[in-house]
């Protein structure tokens, strides 16, 4: 199983105003191909900050992130564009589907930046929302859908162009417990078919249908499962909000 | 081009979703383009129908006037005196060579008679070249001749409205009609010439040989003189030229020197042309202005809309970019959106601009000119305003961060 991302002592610090916020304080881990990861901690342990950089949307202030074997920060934002529209695939917990787009057509948006033909994107549309569940629910608007379903429709947006990972920023968040266990056993579902996920969350039942737990704090990992040695944790230092 | 094709579909939508605030957006647009292409309309209308009356004179024009006279202190005005001769003219014609053609005449009313219609109309004494002078033509019978002229015969060219008066549907040509009481031969009919720039009818007209209306009809004081000589440049080029070296004959024909002062004056008609082209060119201009002014305002106006739509879809804008839209594919998203609106307005505005001076036409009865030309810069034009106003809120669209957009509520 190959390495799919490899973060090696990433930093991130925030400078607002005059206030210099250290989000990450050199966190190093590796997610190998077919993992079901999440993340988690208390808010303001890093780990959204974790996921944006992960995701591409922001790059580190120190060390290197390895996505399939690309170091993304040498990266110009249109190469990063083209990263997180070939190699990563977004789940967010506001679903975040584009309203008055029916299901498929949210399902194909990532495919029209990724300049795929018009017939080709239906099909591969089509497969996406059959493989979560939504054969028959094309047409339907994000609106005529409950939340678990939009959920679904999001995962197959994912899913689309067979990244090399998918990233769910608390997937579960706004659902009921029932529409939640569904949803898992679907992401259970496809990490069996070998898709490597990673998933932050703050809730452990939820955490407890992945594979491997990672969690944050203060901007350091102080407990990994996969029994790699995490970061030794940093002595207790306390933070002001 | 399929990228193109995408940023208009998802334009198309998105105006669909806010169709009211869409065509609220395009109301300014609308009035500027219609303001234009009606405004233009009318205007090059107005100033066709100006031109066409001038050069209904005739082209290349000088006209010679007889002047004032000073007699014992006196002055007269302008044609006061009847001071210039047939001579003068056939003097002018043969001595001046930018002239190409010259043609004197002398002006009086009076009553005609036709069986039992009677008319009262201006009568011209008038030599042959009178109709290549004007640009006429003579639609039935014949012109004047030379030799008409030469033996003062009893013959007669009768402009339409006279003809219309006298004879009705009735052939006039060879028909006798008496003119203050002597019997005249009409010879030919004029072709319709229509109003002059003054608004007189021009076809309420009897061409008499000159000679015959000198001797005849209008009774000058003294024989042989003429009212007015119109003097035909060779080209427009020459204009000038001629009316020097009409000027020139003149002064020396008449005395004129330091102690006598000229007793003719000579005026250019293309002057008087020049001067209406250069006023309707003026008129137009500022018709433009106000018409760009309102597409200005009409163009802050979609810059405003797009402002507020750009941060209404924020997060739309955000899960574009998470789903690997590049900052140009935002960009272009957005100018489309603009673009087409204003576009839509452009031709909403067209087709209301061009049935509104349709209306003007039919309504006030002015002319309305509608070209190709002002259809296809108008377009244009609205289109620019779309990119120019449409640029700045599309690129503040394809500069936002991506985490705060997503984050955006």
């Amino acid at each position: 199983m190959g390495e799919v991302v490899r973060l090696d002592e990433v930093a991130k610090v925030y400078t607002m105003g005059e206030e210099r916020v250290e989000a990450l304080r050199g966190v190093s881990f590796s997610v190998n191909s077919g993992e079901f990861v999440s993340i988690m901690g208390a808010s303001g342990s890093g780990k959204s900050t974790c996921m944006n950089i992960l995701g591409c949307l922001d790059v580190p202030t120190r060390g290197a992130y390895l996505l399939d074997g690309v170091d993304v920060g040498r990266l110009s934002q249109n190469e990063l564009a083209e990263i997180r529209n070939r190699k990563l695939g977004f789940v967010f917990q506001g679903f975040n589907l584009l309203a008055r787009t029916t299901a498929r057509e949210n399902v194909e948006l990532p495919l029209v930046y990724g300049q795929v033909p018009a017939a080709r994107r239906r099909t591969r549309a089509i497969e996406a929302l059959e493989r979560v569940g939504l054969s028959g629910r094309e047409g339907h608007f994000p609106n005529q859908l409950s939340g678990g379903q939009q959920q679904r429709v999001a995962i197959a947006r994912a899913l689309v162009n067979e990244p090399a990972i998918i990233l769910a920023d608390e997937p579960t968040g706004n659902l009921d417990s029932k529409t939640t266990v569904e949803i898992m056993s679907i992401f259970q579902e496809l990490n069996s078919q070998g898709i490597t996920i990673v998933m932050v969350t703050h809730e452990p039942e939820v955490a407890a249908f992945t594979g491997r737990q990672i969690i944050f704090r203060d901007g350091l990992v102080i407990s990994d499962t996969s029994g790699a040695p995490a970061a030794s944790a940093a002595p207790e230092e306390v933070h002001g909000p | 081009m399929s990228t193109f094709l995408q940023s208009l579909l998802i334009a198309v939508r998105a105006l669909r979703v806010n169709k009211m605030r869409a065509l609220l957006t395009m109301l300014g647009i609308i009035i500027g383009i219609a303001a234009v292409i009606a405004m233009v309309a009318i205007g090059s209308g107005a100033s066709k129908m100006i031109s066409d009356q001038i050069s209904s004179i005739g082209s290349n024009l000088l006209l010679v006037l007889p002047g004032s006279m000073t007699s014992g202190g006196m002055r007269s005005g302008s044609g006061g005196y009847q001071t210039l001769t047939y001579d003068d003219a056939k003097a002018i014609k043969a001595e001046c060579p930018s002239v190409a053609e010259v043609a004197p005449s002398v002006r009086g009313g009076g009553q005609v008679v036709y069986g039992n219609q009677n008319w009262s109309t201006v009568l011209y004494g008038v030599t042959p070249e009178v109709i290549t002078v004007r640009d006429w033509t003579v639609v039935a019978g014949r012109n004047i001749s030379q030799s008409d002229v030469d033996g003062a015969a009893k013959n007669c060219l009768i402009g339409q409205t006279v003809a219309d008066n006298l004879f009705g549907s009735a052939d006039p040509i060879g028909k006798i009609i008496r003119i203050k009481k002597i019997p005249f031969t009409v010879i030919g009919l004029l072709g319709k010439k229509g109003q002059s720039p003054q608004g007189q009818d021009q076809d309420d007209v009897i061409y008499l040989p000159l000679r015959t209306a000198q001797r005849k009809l209008l009774g000058s004081q003294f024989p042989n003189t003429v009212g007015s000589i119109m003097v035909q440049a060779a080209s427009a080029e020459v204009l000038k030229k001629a009316e020097e070296e009409v000027t020139a004959l003149l002064n020396q024909r008449h005395r004129v020197g330091p102690s006598r002062e000229a007793d003719y004056t000579v005026r250019n008609l293309s002057e008087i042309l020049a001067v209406s082209e250069q006023s309707s060119k003026v008129m137009s201009m500022l018709l433009g202005a106000v018409a760009s002014i309102s597409l200005v305002v009409g163009g802050i106006g979609i810059m405003n809309i797009m402002l507020v739509s750009v941060t209404e879809r924020t997060r739309e804008i955000g899960i574009r970019i998470a789903i690997g839209a590049k900052k140009r594919d935002i960009l272009l998203q957005f100018l489309t959106e603009a673009v087409l609106l204003t576009t839509m307005g452009g031709i909403i505005g067209m087709l209301l601009g061009v049935a509104g001076a349709r209306l003007v036409a039919t309504l006030v009865g002015w002319p309305t000119l509608i070209s190709v030309n002002t259809i296809v810069i108008a377009f244009a034009f609205s289109a620019g305003v779309g990119v120019f106003f449409g640029f700045y809120p599309a690129r503040k669209a394809a500069s936002l961060n991506p985490i705060e957009a997503l984050r955006y509520e």
